[in-house]
């Protein structure tokens, strides 16, 4: 026997006898960053791909959600800080060894071409959604704001200069979106002292997550049999890489120190396994892939049932990520 | 400069006086602590049993994964080593309490991250940090590790002794006597 126990002090809730400090915030805004990442990723490619006229659904309208969703995760970020009144000192520092640092950075950089790309194209949209759904109460909102940002002389100007670099800003977007991806997974895998997280894997892993999660959303939103076929291609592919990540990860952890075999075990016989394997592996990955080769091979299956599960897996990903790695240490005590 | 502390284990006995002095020099809230003491038991009843006792806190470490993290520069290392947290800068984001592999950090009731400062306010004048002094059995043991006369380079000559986690690569500077 081996016991070690607390005999003064360091009662604190949130640390003993383990970490319970990031909970349902931070993993909704992972969630939240892969998302937008994985949205802004497909209007960008498929805009540098010449689609702007035969995929409108993902290059003019789905970007509407990015910078929403973008704003919500800081809301829950900024919400989840213990020292609220002072997060403005996050913008008075640039750490590059520090990845929440860049990752605040990046979310404020990309939130610049994620609000103006979505104005842009606004007119468009509102046709769009006019013709598949004229009695939407979006077209009178979306009118509204079109109506009110375009009497500004410096948008107008904003558009023009927009209009000129558009390739290269959709270049340079599209290079941030991979980062905003990446920086999901890499706020966790920089923690040394959580051994489940501090893996190299998890950046790949979350930004092909992130990015199929934007793939099921707009499988889910678009109603153009051509671009749900491409999707639901796409998303097959994403998901078989994810699952290679899945088990590349655990391979490495199996094959790791003993910090790293423990969190291993987490999710292969440890706590974690049944919600793990069930919802995010099976429920998350495997079922969708399977509905959507049928539907690929010609089965009539509601498009939104693979794309919701899809999402769902992603999102309890991140949950269990989150709550998993704090879990695991080096069992100082 | 380069202040260490050492702790013997064999001479402790658990009374948790540095616990209190620390909780009183450093006005730290109650119900929170910035060193803790863990009492180590090895082996089966009624065959041998060994116990030890450690008193513990912020290592101090030489890497720092705590700095690190930090995305705005709150967590810093000042001179001699110790790793202090500036409250203004802090945004309780909770970066470096995820980063430390001794859990030796908690967030303060204000929101700001608050943790053991080997007592710097003592320490550059002159004084021993507030645990150290307090301590009954002589067990903490503080000083220079530059300094080749301090009481912590000598004892860390003379006995064997161990550091917590060294595969967490953080070079504590917390050191164990055997």
């Amino acid at each position: 026997m081996n016991e070690q126990i607390f005999v003064s002090g360091k009662n604190i809730p949130e640390i003993i006898p383990n970490l319970e400090l990031w909970g349902g915030p931070i993993a909704l805004y992972l969630f939240f960053g892969g998302l937008a990442a994985g949205i802004i990723f497909f209007a960008n490619y498929f805009y540098l791909r010449g689609r702007s006229n035969t995929m409108v659904m993902t290059i003019k309208v789905a970007p509407i959600i990015a910078p929403i969703i973008i704003a919500i995760g800081l809301i829950l970020l900024v919400a989840d800080l213990n020292h609220k009144l002072y997060f403005w000192q996050l913008f008075l520092h640039i750490r590059m060894n520090s990845p929440m640092s860049w990752g605040a950075w990046t979310l404020t950089v990309i939130m610049i071409p994620a609000i103006v790309w979505p104005l842009y194209y606004l007119p468009e949209s509102i046709e769009y959604i006019k013709q598949r759904a004229p009695k939407s109460k979006l077209i009178g909102l979306f009118s509204w704001i079109n109506n009110f940002v375009r009497q500004f002389k410096i948008i107008l100007w904003i558009f023009k200069v927009f209009e000129k670099n558009q390739k290269l800003i959709a270049y340079l977007t599209l290079y941030l979106s991979v980062i905003l991806g990446v920086y999901t997974g890499i706020l966790l895998s920089a923690f040394n002292a959580r051994p489940l997280w501090n893996t190299a894997i998890l950046g790949p892993l979350f930004l092909t997550s992130g990015i199929s999660t934007g793939a099921a959303l707009l499988i889910w939103l678009s109603n153009d049999h051509k671009e749900i076929k491409k999707f639901s291609r796409l998303d097959l592919f994403l998901i078989a890489v994810e699952l290679f990540f899945i088990i590349h990860m655990f391979m490495g952890m199996k094959a790791g120190s003993i910090a790293q075999v423990e969190a291993g075990l987490l999710f292969l016989g440890g706590p974690y396994t049944a919600v793990f394997w069930v919802t995010v592996v099976g429920l998350g990955l495997i079922f969708p892939a399977i509905l959507e080769i049928m539907e690929l091979g010609g089965l009539k299956i509601s498009v939104w049932i693979p794309a919701f599960l899809v999402l769902m897996g992603g999102l309890a990903f991140r949950f269990i990520m989150v709550s998993a790695g704090q879990f695991s240490s080096y069992h100082i005590i | 400069m380069r202040f260490a502390m050492a702790m013997d284990t064999k001479k402790c006995v658990g009374c948790g006086d540095c616990v209190v002095a620390c909780q009183t020099e450093n006005n730290v809230p109650l119900g929170f602590a910035r060193d803790w003491i863990v009492e180590s038991v090895q082996g089966i009843y009624p065959e041998t049993v060994k116990m030890h006792f450690k008193s513990e806190r912020c290592h101090h470490c030489d890497n720092t994964p705590c700095v690190r993290t930090c995305p705005t520069g709150a967590s810093h290392v000042i001179e001699g080593g110790i790793v202090k947290v500036t409250a203004s800068e802090c945004i309780g984001c909770g970066a470096c309490i995820e980063a430390c592999p001794y859990e030796a950090r908690y967030v303060h009731p204000d929101g700001y991250v608050d943790k053991c400062t080997f007592c710097d306010h003592r320490v550059f004048a002159g004084e021993n940090p507030a645990c150290v002094d307090v301590c009954p059995t002589d067990c903490l043991i503080f000083g220079d590790l530059d300094d080749a006369n301090s009481p912590v380079s000598k004892v860390l000559k003379e006995k064997d002794w161990y550091v917590l986690a060294p595969e967490a690569g953080t070079k504590p500077q917390l050191y164990f006597l055997k």
